[in-house]
Formats: structure tokens, C-alpha cells, sequence
């Protein structure tokens, strides 16, 4: 049974609605209710609550506020990718659009405090306000002043409102160096397995019993467990595979109540689940497609990993080629692989050893456009003429995302790049124009 | 005069040479559109299958769609690298889009969309198409758009907003019809269309689907992701937190390669288009499609300049038109253009091997020469009427052949074919011992898919080979009796000694000649179609009068497509007669002439020194060279002296050789500048 949550601010439905709905975070709500105190009193100006994803962070504070009909601003940090919309959108559910629409082009965060006071004068708040900030973390990157002024947002603006601020990472990991107001810490614990199962278990299909989903849901997560505690993903899949569950029982073949049965049914598709959906390689909508077309057609469908092949015009492959070569290869064993008469080159003097096999580790190295050319021209077996079209090419792998521009946009003269292809990749490549990699690459040597 | 007959000749036939210009631009054209639609149809129908799918689903309320509802729909298109043509299947995917399932289409190009920028372009092709379609909403969409323009409201929850006064005003017509059928979504999708995403930069990709995510339940969205390399690239841009509010389905479409072969079946491989080209020119186009941008659209444009610089440059393209209009065509030739035709080598060849009367018939009686055209373009039109069924007969027997000896492309084939007589290849000869090889099985499949190239070819000749192979097929098909009867003979026998000694029997029966007379047909077989391709698989230019439809400058068509920039910068500046065309800049042996631009004397001086060139010594050269072009007495004190017009002219060369990427400042030495090109090219 929920265990109650006890308040004299509010009533006692309303706390026991609020019970309900947060099935395993009774504690945690407990706790952030007492210190929001009776909606009246002035609260703390601010809360930080931090937990892995999908511990209830947001879902406890929307719960909290809407049902206990509080008056609160939700913002997510994701979508305010400049402070003004932040400022517009605390402003709107406050005070209402005339007021957002006060707001200058460009507003500063005096703006706001100036905006908000305006209006906090005109009607002063009978309740605490709230504004709750998801994936806070992103505070960070934004003007340094903006985190320390919101953390003391009810001295500046003078009113009785509450930052809450929700994150997935740790206070530790913000406190600006210059110091700032200590928010109150509150933590959400992962859920425990057991947690996990009551709360998994409310989603029930409709048309079985509780007692049944609720054995498909042990199942699931005892094979699951053990490499993800992402309740939400945990969610997914389990309406993913319920159907295929259900189907002995749909055939007649076991009762509800057989559940060893059902588990042989079920497990190695759960196994199959583990490496294909839940890693993404499979789309949900193709994973059901899948589960309908039965065993026979299971080869047809390959996840994304699985095309990695890339057709590409001949010269682009050499191009490519060449800019591999470039990038873990040494500049200065480039006379030793690409010309015909090198020369005597000791060998003990050639290989030096803490260059050996370590480029291949340290990933590609920038190398100037000159070199990718020069390697070009003798790595292609005909002669081919510098046209356009080779430059256009190279820009083209750049787009491409097989080639990564280092050197800045503007910088014409001269430019650099990187190979940002495996090893894997090129090897494909190489093949297909008969050229063996492996021979000018130096670590192979 | 002969200029002035030429320019007359032009003159007069210009207005009818750009009629049949764009008579035949009018043919070709559409042609594309057509094909590119055609070969997309596939793809962007099993797309837009999904997008109503994807609306429809949202709308059950079942228990496991409901479970789903949080995903974005998304469907990942792999085009493959020729980003050029990507743009017309978007185009039409859009269109499509809009006409069948829903209003609300967007589509973003990842230049356009740095930083912020994504998010509102998205809302401003969202909201922005509604202001120009409909009209009677102007108000309400004005009024929509003027936030727009202050950043501040530009987020999703604007478009949200909008997009439920939108659906609700659609709706409340939709319930006085009968009833809201399923077909006709109440809530059209939200289609966002990512035409690069490679391009995109990944952080802003992250957010963009993050915020979206966010709206998910009140905003049908849904997207397309254009994928140009393959779709592991999406497990590279997003990680799993992102990915995993997508359910992304993966759309392959035709590899560009396979496109290719269909342009190439449906404009060149046909007698309907009576505009050709010859082997080197295609080799041209073919060569840059395969060796740099793999582009469909790239090689149609290739075939269109090729078109325009035909009939722009060979006044007797007349002729080159359907069968009906070039014999009036023909009527209707000028003398000059007649003199034209009798300096054609072609005709030139063709009346060397007449009789003499004959030739002189030719060469003097206008109205004998085009009577002799009209019979000769007949000829030549019958020669492309049998040539392409030849071709392909041709092409399926040899294509399954081990190691393709005459290609796997029935372009390859084709190739060759124009090249030269294709019968004295020495891959022809390997291709034919091959098929005397083939067994029976085989080498019957391959004559029945013959037999149907051939069937719908209306021509004498063509249906007398059809009759000729349908003949063989049958004899092959009687065949069949004599080779099962001593199988079952064999079932009979038991004994282990008597199997091995009927064995035996069989064996040396068939040496002997028990398989001979499959071995006899298909000798007659193959003796029959190694003749085909003799009579009818001629190169074009044995072939008089071919000028008129062959294009045959492939320099002009790879100057123009295939540009080389530094070539003609050391060109120009090598010899700048030939950009400038001034006689006092003319040379003999190479040199630059003293007059030369300036430029022109400092790269020439340039590339005397060695890897580092001293400025003041440069300078001095420059000075001497300009003098002596000034004419000025070598022996005055002058003579040599750096003034400062001089000085300042160096200066300026030699910014500009900086600028071209000849030579560049170094700081080894303060005075002297590096060279940073070696060689002639």
C-alpha cells in the first residue's frame, strides 16, 4: 500500500491523490513538500534536485505543482537556447503575454528582475511561486551570472518564488568559482528492482489481469536488469514484447497461471531484444513488423550498423584513400611509401619506436590539403588531371562527414583536414579499387 | 566568298535549326522528368505509405500504440553520394507529400541552419507556406508571422499553438461531411524533411529533436532524414538518449549506378531519339559519373550541352530528326548546305566508291545528291532501328558469361561497339567460345530472352532473325526426348556390374555422337549469332551521312563540364595571346613576349629561381624585361632603372601570383619569398 503523505497545507484527497500517482518517491515528495511548506509561506529560495534519468525528477515536481494547484513556470533548458526565451516563458505563465511582450529585444537579466518586480507589485503573490528547470545542467553554459541570479531569485525580485532547478549530474559540478547562494541538495535514488516491478507493473494491458503482467514484468526484468535500469526504457520494451508474451495464451496452448511456460516462450526473444532494440538498431515499429512476419523472415532485417557500406565515385575512394594515409601516417615516411627511388633509408633509423603502432591508438592526425594531393596523384594508377571536380570532391567528403575540416572556415590558404573514417571502412574502400592499404600504412609496416 | 557562303547558309537556316532545336530540347526534357519520377516512384511511395501509417497509428488508441506514442516517427532515406540529384527527389517528395497527406511540410538544408537557425527555419516553411496559399487566413497567419520576426517567440510552443487553430478550423467543415473518415486525418502530420543530415551539425540536430520530443503529444511531427552515406552515420550524430526518442524505419533507394543504366537505356539505347553520341563523347560523360560526382542529373545536363553544341555547331543537324521530317528536310537543303554534305568524309567515302559517271552525278546534279540523301538517311535510320535489339541480344548472351568479357553494362557493350568493328575484338572472339560452351539449359534461357527483345521490333530483318532463333528454340526444345531414354533404362538395372558396363556404353556413346545433335544446333545456334552482329553492329562511322546525328567533339564537352582551373591559369599566364588574342603579344618559340601583362613577365621570371627567390633581384629582372619593352635605348642610364611606376607595378604582379597560390612569404628570409610550384603543369 502508498504510504500517505501528511501535510497541513493541503487536503487530505488531494495528498492522497498525489500518493497515487507517485508510486516509490513518497519519501522524496514527502521531504519536498515540507519545504515548500503551506502554499502561503515563504519557501527556500532555491532546490536542487539531482538523479539519473527516468528517477522522477520531473514527473514528481509536474505532479506536485499541478495537482496541489500551485502557480509555477515549467521551463526546459534544451529548448531556451537564449536566455530571453527563459525570461519570456517565466513571464507568460506568471503574469500572462502582456507582460512577456514588455520584454526588450534583447533583454538582460536586470530586464527581467525590473519586469517581474512591475508586475509582482501589481499582484503580489498569495501562494509561492515556483519555476522549475529541467536538464539544468545547460545553466552552465549560459551567461555566468544567470545561474547565480536565479539562485537568489527571491531577493532580487522581492517575491515569494522558488527556483527548482533538475539535473542529472551533481551540485558539485556547477557551483560557479565566483561563489554563489547554496541551493538545498535533494537527492533521487535509482529506482530499486522492486521499485522498478511496482511501477512497471501499473501499465497494464488492459485486456489480462494485473497478477499476469505483473509475471511478465518479473521476467522482463530479470533479463533486462542486469544492463539497464532506465525506467523508461524498460517501459518501451516491455510494451514491445508483450504481445509476443501473450501469444501461447492467445493460441490456448498455456493458462495465465503457467508462468514457466510462458518464460521458456518468451526468453530467447527477450535475448534477441537486448541486442537490437534496446541498442537501436532495430526501430520499434520494425521490431513489431518483425515480430509479426514469425522466425522464417528474420534474416531480411538488419539494423543500421549493418549498412556501412558507402558507394563512392572512383576518385572520391582514392581521394579517401590518400587522406587516410595522410592522417596516420608520419609526414616524413611519406618519401619512403610514395616515391619510386627513395633511397636508402635505414631501417632502424625508419622505424622509430615509440612511433610504432601508436598511430592507429592516437587517431588521425590534421594534414595539409598539399600532402592529401601529393599523396593522391601517386597513390591513383593513371594520370589525372587537376580539374575541378577533384577539389569539388574533396569538399563534397568533407559534407560527407568522411573527411573533417580542421583548419577554420575562413582560412583559404592552405586549408587542413582529417580522415574521420575507420579502419574497417577504408579497408572496404581499398578493395574495391584493388589497392592494398595495409602495405602503405606505417603501424603495419 | 566562301565565308560569305557559309554565313549566308547559316544565316538562312538558323530560324529552322532552332525550331528543331527546341523540338527535340522539348523531347528530351520531359523525358528526364519523367524517368527521374519513375525511378523514384518505388521509394516515394512506400515513404509516403509510411507517413499516413504513421498519422493513422496515432490516432488508434489501442494499448500499443499508446505505449509508442512518445516516439518520433522518423524515416531514414539513403540516397547514396550524389548529392546533386537529391534535390529534385525532395522536390517531388515534398510535393507529393502536400497533395496526398498533408499540408504541413518543411524541408531544412543543414547550411541553412547554424546555431538557432534550425528552429526557425523550420517555423518560418511551416507558418511562411500558409500566408501565400491561402488566402482568407491572411489575417491570422499575419498575425502569426509578425513574432516571427522578433525572435523572442520563435519556439515550438508558437507552432503548436498555430497548429491547433490550424487543424481546428479544417476541422469543423470535416464533421459536417458525412463522416470523418480515416483516410482524411484529422490531424495531418507535421513533415520535416532533413535534406543533408550529415551536413548538420550534431549538437543542434540533438536539441532540435530534444525540444520536439517535447511537443511530441500535441504536435504530430514526424521526420525524413536524407542520409547521403549510410545510416550508421545516425548512431554517430545521436547518441542513444537522442535516438531513442525516434522510431526510425530505413527507406534504400536505387543506387545511382542503376539510375544511370536506365537514362542511359531510355535516351541512348534507342532509336526514338535520333540525337547521338559518339564513343568518345559518351566515354567523356560516363567517365565523370563514375570518377567524380556519380550524378544522374550532372550526366543529362552533359547530354544536353552535348545536344546544344550540336546542333549549335553543325548546320546539318537538320537532318537530325525524325525520319519523316528529315526526308522533307532534305527537300529542302540550300546548295551551300549541299556542298557541306559532299565534304563530309563520310559521303566523301561513300562517292569514292561509286562508279565514276555516278560520281560525278553527285558532285555536279544537286537534285540526284538529294535524292541519294534521302535513300542514304533511310539507310541510316534502319542501321539504328536493328542496331539497338542487335545490341541487346548481344549484351544478354554475353553478360552472364564467366569474367564479362564484353562487360556487364550494356553500355560497356556499347562502347565497344561504337569504337570499332566489335566482331574483331579479341573479347568478342573469347565471348563466342564461351557460349559454344554453355549447356543447353542455359544457352536456352538466353535465346528465349532474345527471342523476346526481338519480338516487338518492327523491321524486316529483325523479324527474320526472330523467326530464325524461334526455329532454333524449338529444335532445342525436341532435343529433350533422346537424352531421357537411357536414364531410364538405367533405373532398370540393379546389378553393380551390369550399371558400370551400361556406364561405360554411355560414356562412349556420347563421344561417339549420342549428344551430337545438341552439339550440332548449337553450333548452328552460335553460327547464327555471330552473324547477327556483323551485319548490324557496324561502328556509326562506317556509315554515311553519320555527322548528321553523331556529336562527336568530346574536348568541348570536357572543357566545359570537367573544368580545369589551374591548367588555364598557368595557360593564361604561359601564353596570354591566347585569352587576350593581341597580335603584339604573339610568340613564336613560346616565349613571353616584353609587351606581356605584367604578371605575366614576373611568373615567367619566377620560374627561373630556385625554391626561394629574392625579391630585389626579381624586381631588378622585371625592371630590365619592362624597359626593353618600352623601348627604351639599352645603352641610356635609364636603361634598367627601377622608377617607382615600375616598383609599384612589380609590387602589384606579385601580390597577384601571391593571390593565385604561386609563391607565398616565408620567414626564413625576410627578403626573399617561397615558390610553391614546380614543374610545367
Amino acid at each position: 500500500m502508498t504510504k500517505m503523505l501528511q501535510h497541513s497545507g493541503y487536503e487530505e484527497e488531494r495528498l492522497q491523490r498525489v500518493a497515487e500517482l507517485l508510486p516509490c518517491r513518497e519519501v522524496q515528495a514527502g521531504m519536498l513538500l515540507s519545504l515548500m511548506g503551506q502554499p502561503q509561506q515563504c519557501s527556500y529560495p532555491s532546490i536542487f534536485i539531482y538523479g539519473h534519468r527516468a528517477s522522477g525528477k520531473s514527473h514528481v515536481m509536474q505532479v506536485l505543482l499541478k495537482e496541489l494547484e500551485l502557480p509555477h513556470a515549467t521551463v526546459s533548458c534544451v529548448e531556451c537556447v537564449s536566455v530571453a526565451l527563459l525570461f519570456e516563458q517565466v513571464l507568460l505563465s506568471f503574469f500572462g503575454c502582456d507582460a512577456a511582450s514588455l520584454l526588450p529585444r534583447s533583454p538582460s537579466l536586470s530586464d527581467f528582475v525590473r519586469i517581474y518586480r512591475q508586475h509582482c507589485s501589481q499582484t503580489p503573490a498569495k501562494q509561492t511561486r515556483y519555476i522549475v528547470m529541467e536538464k539544468a545542467e545547460l545553466l552552465r553554459d549560459t551567461d555566468a551570472n544567470l545561474l547565480p541570479a536565479l539562485l537568489r531569485l527571491q531577493e532580487l525580485v522581492d517575491d515569494n518564488v522558488t527556483i527548482i532547478l533538475l539535473s542529472e549530474i551533481v551540485w558539485d559540478k556547477f557551483r560557479p568559482n565566483t561563489g554563489c547562494f547554496e541551493p538545498l541538495l535533494l537527492h533521487f535514488p535509482d529506482y530499486s528492482k522492486g521499485e522498478l516491478q511496482q511501477i512497471l507493473s501499473q501499465d497494464k494491458h488492459p485486456s489480462y489481469s494485473a497478477e499476469f503482467y505483473s509475471s511478465y514484468i518479473n521476467i522482463l526484468l530479470g533479463v533486462f536488469y542486469s544492463v539497464c535500469r532506465d525506467l523508461r526504457e524498460l517501459r518501451h520494451l516491455a510494451a514491445l514484447n508483450f504481445s509476443k508474451f501473450c501469444e501461447p495464451l492467445a493460441e490456448g496452448k498455456v493458462k495465465e497461471t503457467d508462468t514457466h511456460k510462458l518464460w521458456r516462450n518468451i526468453e530467447p526473444h527477450l535475448k534477441k531484444a537486448m541486442q537490437t532494440v534496446y541498442l537501436r538498431e532495430v526501430s520499434s515499429l520494425q521490431w513489431e513488423q518483425l515480430q509479426q512476419m514469425e522466425e522464417r523472415e528474420c534474416g531480411a532485417l538488419r539494423g543500421l550498423s549493418a549498412h556501412t557500406h558507402v558507394e563512392l565515385p572512383y576518385y572520391s575512394k582514392f581521394l579517401l584513400i590518400a587522406a587516410y594515409l595522410a592522417s596516420y601516417n608520419p609526414a616524413r615516411t611519406d618519401k619512403r611509401f610514395f616515391l619510386k627511388h627513395h633511397g636508402k633509408i635505414r631501417k632502424t633509423n625508419f622505424l622509430k619506436k615509440n612511433e610504432k603502432t601508436s598511430n592507429h591508438l592516437l587517431g588521425p592526425k590534421p594534414f595539409p590539403l598539399d600532402r592529401l594531393l601529393a599523396i593522391f596523384y601517386s597513390v591513383v594508377d593513371s594520370r589525372v588531371a587537376p580539374t575541378a571536380s577533384i577539389f569539388s570532391q574533396i569538399s563534397s567528403l568533407v559534407t560527407l562527414q568522411l573527411l573533417t575540416k580542421v583548419s577554420h572556415d575562413d582560412q583559404l590558404d592552405a586549408p587542413k583536414y582529417k580522415c574521420a573514417v575507420s579502419m574497417d571502412f577504408i579497408c572496404a574502400i581499398s578493395r574495391t579499387v584493388n589497392f592494398e592499404i595495409i602495405k602503405y600504412l606505417y603501424d603495419f609496416l | 566568298n566562301i565565308l560569305l557562303l557559309m554565313f549566308q547558309g547559316c544565316f538562312v537556316f538558323k530560324p529552322s535549326a532552332k525550331k528543331k532545336k527546341t523540338l527535340s530540347l522539348d523531347n528530351v526534357f520531359p523525358d528526364c522528368k519523367v524517368l527521374q519520377d519513375d525511378l523514384n516512384r518505388k521509394i516515394l511511395d512506400s515513404l509516403l505509405d509510411f507517413t499516413r501509417k504513421c498519422s493513422s497509428t496515432r490516432q488508434l488508441s489501442d494499448w500499443a500504440s499508446q505505449m509508442r506514442a512518445s516516439e518520433i516517427p522518423t524515416a531514414a532515406l539513403v540516397l547514396g553520394v550524389n548529392v546533386p540529384d537529391h534535390d529534385m527527389t525532395f522536390q517531388s517528395l515534398s510535393e507529393l507529400l502536400q497533395q496526398s497527406v498533408t499540408p504541413h511540410v518543411a524541408s531544412v538544408q543543414a547550411k541553412e541552419c547554424g546555431g538557432k537557425g534550425l528552429e526557425y527555419r523550420v517555423l518560418e516553411r511551416l507558418m511562411g507556406t500558409d500566408v501565400t496559399v491561402d488566402d482568407e487566413e491572411e489575417e491570422e497567419a499575419e498575425q502569426t508571422s509578425t513574432p516571427l520576426h522578433k525572435s523572442v517567440h520563435c519556439s515550438l510552443s508558437t507552432l503548436c499553438d498555430w497548429y491547433k487553430t490550424k487543424t481546428k478550423k479544417s476541422n469543423t467543415p470535416g464533421k459536417k461531411r458525412s463522416s470523418p473518415s480515416r483516410d482524411d486525418p484529422q490531424q495531418p502530420p507535421v513533415v520535416i524533411i532533413f535534406k543533408d543530415l550529415e551536413a548538420f551539425n550534431p549538437k543542434v540536430l540533438q536539441d532540435f529533436i530534444l525540444i520536439c520530443s517535447r511537443y511530441i503529444e500535441r504536435l504530430p511531427l514526424m521526420f525524413i532524414f536524407g542520409i547521403a552515406t549510410s545510416p550508421s552515420t545516425i548512431q554517430h550524430m545521436l547518441p542513444h538518449s537522442v535516438s531513442s526518442l525516434l522510431c526510425i524505419e530505413l527507406f534504400q533507394s536505387l543506387s545511382c549506378t542503376q539510375h544511370l543504366a536506365t537514362v542511359i537505356d531510355q535516351l541512348i539505347l534507342t532509336h526514338h531519339f535520333p540525337f547521338k553520341l559518339n564513343a568518345k563523347v559518351l566515354q567523356v560523360l560516363m567517365s565523370i559519373f563514375l570518377y567524380h560526382d556519380f550524378s544522374v542529373r550532372n550526366f543529362i545536363k552533359g547530354l544536353q550541352l552535348a545536344l546544344l553544341e550540336h546542333f549549335h555547331s553543325q548546320p546539318l543537324s537538320v537532318l537530325c530528326c525524325k525520319k519523316k521530317d528529315a526526308l522533307l528536310n532534305v527537300m529542302q537543303l540550300s546548295h551551300s548546305d549541299l556542298e557541306r554534305i559532299r565534304n563530309l568524309p563520310s559521303f566523301k567515302r561513300y562517292v569514292e566508291k561509286q562508279e565514276p559517271q555516278e560520281q560525278v552525278n553527285l558532285s555536279k546534279d544537286d537534285t540526284h545528291l538529294k535524292e541519294v540523301c534521302q535513300k542514304l538517311i533511310k539507310g541510316l535510320h534502319k542501321y539504328h532501328k536493328n542496331y539497338y535489339p542487335v545490341l541487346r541480344c548481344l549484351h544478354t548472351l554475353t553478360s552472364s558469361l564467366p569474367r564479362y568479357p564484353l562487360g556487364k553494362q550494356v553500355r560497356e557493350l556499347h562502347l565497344i561497339c561504337l569504337e570499332k568493328n566489335v566482331w574483331e575484338n579479341e573479347d568478342y572472339q573469347t565471348a563466342m567460345k564461351l557460349l559454344r560452351m554453355l549447356a543447353k539449359d542455359e544457352l536456352v534461357a538466353l535465346l528465349q530472352r532474345c527471342v523476346e527483345i526481338l519480338q516487338p521490333v518492327k523491321s524486316k530483318k529483325m523479324k527474320n532473325a526472330f523467326l530464325q532463333l524461334t526455329d532454333l528454340l524449338t529444335k532445342f526444345k525436341q532435343l529433350d526426348k533422346p537424352i531421357i531414354s537411357p536414364v531410364r533404362n538405367l533405373q532398370k538395372k540393379t546389378d553393380l556390374f551390369q550399371l558400370q558396363k551400361t556406364l561405360l556404353e554411355m560414356n562412349e556413346s556420347r563421344r561417339a555422337k549420342k549428344l551430337s545433335p545438341f552439339e550440332v544446333l548449337r553450333n548452328e545456334a552460335n553460327g547464327s549469332l555471330s552473324l547477327e552482329p556483323r551485319s548490324h553492329l557496324s561502328p556509326p562511322e562506317s556509315h554515311t551521312l553519320n555527322e548528321v546525328c553523331y556529336y562527336t567533339s568530346s574536348a568541348t564537352v570536357r572543357r566545359h563540364l570537367n573544368a580545369t582551373p589551374r591548367t588555364s591559369i598557368q595557360a593564361a599566364l604561359n601564353s596570354p595571346y591566347y585569352y587576350l588574342q593581341n597580335d603584339r603579344l604573339k610568340t613564336v618559340d613560346g616565349s613571353v613576349s616584353n609587351s606581356a601583362p605584367d604578371i605575366c613577365i614576373a611568373y615567367k621570371l619566377h620560374l627561373e629561381c630556385g625554391r626561394l627567390i629574392n625579391l630585389y633581384d626579381w624586381l631588378e629582372a622585371y625592371a630590365t624585361v619592362v624597359s626593353a619593352a618600352e623601348g627604351n635605348n639599352p645603352d641610356s642610364d635609364n636603361y634598367g632603372k627601377v622608377e617607382e611606376v615600375k616598383h609599384a607595378r612589380f609590387i602589384r604582379a606579385v601580390s597577384e601570383l601571391e593571390f593565385l597560390g604561386f609563391i607565398k612569404s616565408t620567414k626564413q628570409k625576410t627578403d626573399h619569398v617561397a615558390r610553391l610550384t614546380w614543374g610545367g603543369c
